[in-house]
């Protein structure tokens, strides 16, 4: 087994010297990249911005932003929290789930859906600023 | 449920069981204790009654309003009327101003209307006043004096630019937080309307004006704010006792100015956030305002309600019912000069201990 570390270890030894002799390191970006990154983040909050104001198709029309008008009161910042009417510790995105089932009237979203995404993004773009207080009441 | 009497309401408005399923407010105006010219109204405002096709409508906000008047129907003695402060439809659909006046016309006694922006901007009010008469008028009710504006109209160049349809424009002025939204106003001839009919009252006499939006600037972001609001205070500066009550806000607010007490009423479909919560922007609210608690959205009434107004001595102390929530007396204080909560201290940003998730 030490016989097989040390025959990797050497093996290495030269690829290492030809990455210190390449002028790009891995991981770098520039401004550009930031730029597209903000960009590529302000369009999923747009798109969560739309369907927070009546986007969401749901049957009885009923949007978020009528009790939560620029996302106010959703306190995204207090998440993960235990939900006393959950009896359990939950995350921002189960608490639009319940938004969903019950004042929306209509289906809950996966956790990775796009849309529920696009919601938190929206919603905590609204909050930016806020201290994280995870847990908070 | 038992009746509850104005007098057991007012003197322990927060500890009564029964009436802490109320969410109407009743207002008195008293002119002296025992006096003949004392009475009450009730006023119930923004119940928001939303279609969803035919005859199908939003539960939730059907539920606010017919429980407001089942209880206002329970209220002893009864109230000599009730005002209804706005927003009876969401998108001013006929077929939701319909459902909402045969809801409303289960109350006993009189009803006077207030426009909102809801019941407005899809035809600029035209169904409205076909239901209901004039959007802006007065009366006079055992020596006092009242006003109903339509407070929610804004530029004329706006309302009237070329839109596909009408619904396009009652979207624009539906969504509260509109970046694009467009201020509320009075208006130069409404306001020579109001200008003229108070030329011929008294200076003593006490003078209640009800509109929907706050004839005060709060927060414009969310028009709780009247462009016009200083011309139109202006205007009642003159008399000795002025209340002004208005909807829209969906919250409790108190305020003093000069001689003017502003109250808010609560809306019986949903609360709104205090502007305060949202980050990004200032704010006005008044300092004599108790905030209420954020609502626990597991409890679909809780942070509605619905008031009576007690008139005495020509002022109003209202009583805010308010259903899976404490109910609150604001009344006015002569030696302080200005509305006084009596349940809870007032100071910035003051509220009472959080009770609820």
């Amino acid at each position: 087994m030490i016989r097989k570390v040390i025959f990797h270890a050497v093996s290495l030894v030269p690829l290492c010297f030809v990455g210190l002799a390449s002028p790009v390191q891995a991981d770098e970006f520039d401004d550009e990249d930031l730029e597209r990154w903000q960009m590529e983040y302000e369009v999923v909050v747009d798109e969560g911005e739309k369907l927070f104001h009546g986007g969401l198709g749901n049957r009885n029309t009923v949007s978020c932003d009528q009790c939560h008008p620029n996302g106010a009161n959703t306190h995204p910042e207090t998440y993960p929290k235990f939900q006393q009417q959950l009896g359990r510790v939950v995350a921002l995105w189960e608490m639009i789930n319940w938004c969903l089932q019950n004042p929306l009237e209509t289906d809950m979203l996966a956790a990775d859906d796009p849309k529920m995404i696009a919601l938190q993004a929206y919603i905590t773009e609204e909050r930016k600023g806020a201290e994280l207080e995870p847990g908070k009441h | 449920m038992s009746k509850i009497s104005r007098r057991e309401l007012l003197s322990n408005g927060g500890a009564l069981l029964a009436a802490s399923s109320l969410p109407i407010s009743l207002v008195e105006v008293a002119f002296g204790q025992d006096s003949d010219s004392n009475f009450t109204f009730a006023y119930i405002s923004d119940s928001h009654i939303t279609q969803i096709k035919g005859n199908e409508f939003v539960r939730n906000w059907d539920r606010g309003l017919i429980r407001a008047v089942a209880e206002t129907n329970l209220l002893d003695p009864s109230p000599d009327f009730v005002f209804y402060g706005g927003d009876i439809a969401q998108l001013g659909k006929p077929e939701e101003i319909d459902h909402g006046l045969e809801i409303l016309s289960g109350l006993h006694g009189d009803v006077h209307y207030v426009m909102g922006e809801h019941d407005y901007y899809v035809d600029l009010g035209e169904y409205w006043r076909k239901q209901l008469g004039p959007d802006h008028y007065s009366f006079d009710h055992k020596g006092v004096h009242f006003v109903v504006l339509n407070s929610i109209l804004t530029h004329e160049a706006w309302m009237h630019q070329k839109w596909d349809t009408g619904m396009d424009r009652m979207k624009q002025m539906a969504r509260l937080d509109n970046p694009n939204g467009q201020p509320f106003m009075v208006g130069d001839s409404q306001r020579e309307w109001l200008r003229k009919d108070l030329d011929k009252i008294s200076k003593d006499t006490p003078i209640v004006v009800l509109s929907h939006s706050p004839l005060q600037k709060i927060f414009k972001s969310w028009n709780f704010w009247t462009d016009d609001a200083e011309q139109v205070q202006a205007l009642l500066h003159p008399f000795d006792k002025v209340t002004v009550l208005y909807g829209h806000v969906h919250q409790i607010q108190t305020n003093q100015i000069g001689n003017i007490s502003f109250h808010a009423a609560m809306a019986t479909a949903w609360p709104w956030p205090y502007p305060s919560t949202y980050r990004q922007k200032s704010s006005y609210m008044p300092k004599l305002t108790v905030e209420m608690n954020r609502a626990d959205p597991f409890f679909e009434r809780d942070a509605t309600g619905w008031q009576f107004i007690d008139m005495h001595s020509g002022r109003t102390d209202v009583s805010y019912l308010l259903p899976d929530n404490q109910n609150r007396v604001v009344a006015y204080d002569e030696s302080a000069g200005h509305p006084v909560d009596r349940t809870n201290k007032a100071g910035a940003g003051s509220k009472p201990p959080l009770r609820h998730y």
